[in-house]
């Protein structure tokens, strides 16, 4: 199987990689927006312990 | 009562929990890539091209572990729910808060993904048909959910009234599950279940059960390091969590 072939999925590629790859970004966005939210409560926390 | 459901209930505290949910994290997180990247190579390039779907049947292989996690999610919420109001415990409505957006995200999944497998599979994105109806329904009880607890600032009291809406709305899990038995559905029934053989291929299968098993690790993972976010946010005014954001990693 070539790469080529991979990628268009049997003719389905628009339906295959269109439902992996979203799935993939949100999950990507999902993670990145967790961290981001628990850096930020640490920093609020600990501007809260100081006061 | 013995010392070791003393120390169990120790967990239950936010406090003591805040360390033990990060420590926890990594032993889902990495399981959780390994299997993803051993259920992606399975399902999109050992598994062969399906006879009569062509190779558009591969959505499966995450539209039904997204689907799947989509009403589980939901259920776990409900039981921390149940907690969090017959006990009134600060820790389950917390759970219940973290777990809301993860489940919310795999219903939007499976909906996706289903919408773009059913396009080639049966002419069509979306049929008002109820197997379909009903998981768009889930996907606006994670919606009301946290719309719910957006508009009550005091958070335990949002606590309660979430808990009451996820507890009311339990009703269409199995009305989900069981809508392509119940009604005659554009969705096809249940290609895998406990009580039948599996209406597919071993290795198809596999690949699926892997996906499944990956969903799993990772939401824990991602709820456990939400619900350390939300501890923060909410008890980070008394002075334990402040020393924990500091000290503990």
């Amino acid at each position: 199987m070539s790469l080529t072939d991979f990628f268009a999925m049997g003719g389905y590629g628009f339906y295959v990689w269109g439902a992996y790859l979203v799935t993939a970004a949100l999950i990507v966005i999902e993670i990145a927006a967790v961290r981001a939210r628990l850096r930020n409560a640490r920093r609020m926390a600990d501007a809260g312990a100081d006061e | 009562m013995s010392t070791g459901s003393l120390r169990w209930f120790k967990y239950a505290s936010p406090a003591s929990f805040f360390p033990l949910a990060g420590k926890l994290v990594p032993w889902f997180a990495v399981p959780a890539a390994l299997l993803a990247a051993a259920g992606l190579y399975l399902g999109l390039v050992v598994a062969p091209t399906d006879a009569q779907q062509g190779d558009a049947y591969r959505i499966i292989f995450i539209h039904v572990p997204a689907a799947w996690m989509s009403m589980f999610i939901y259920v776990v919420m409900a039981f921390w729910s149940a907690i969090a109001l017959s006990f009134n415990a600060r820790l389950s409505g917390m759970m219940a808060q973290a777990l809301a957006p993860t489940g919310a995200l795999f219903t939007f999944i499976a909906l996706w993904t289903g919408s773009l497998w059913g396009r080639p599979a049966w002419g069509t994105y979306w049929a008002w048909d109820a197997r379909m109806t009903s998981e768009l329904i889930l996907l606006f009880l994670y919606f009301g959910y946290l719309a719910l607890r957006g508009a009550i600032a005091d958070a335990r009291r949002a606590d309660r009234a979430g808990a009451v809406l996820v507890l009311v709305g339990v009703v269409n899990i199995p009305i989900i599950y069981f809508s392509v038995k119940w009604w005659n559905t554009l969705h096809q029934g249940a290609t895998v279940s406990l009580t039948a053989a599996p209406k597919m291929a071993a290795i198809m299968l596999s690949a699926m059960l892997i996906m499944t098993f990956a969903t799993w690790f990772y939401a824990i993972a991602i709820t456990l390091v939400r619900v350390r976010a939300i501890i923060l946010e909410r008890e980070g005014k008394s002075g334990w969590a402040g020393e924990l954001a500091g000290a503990v990693q």
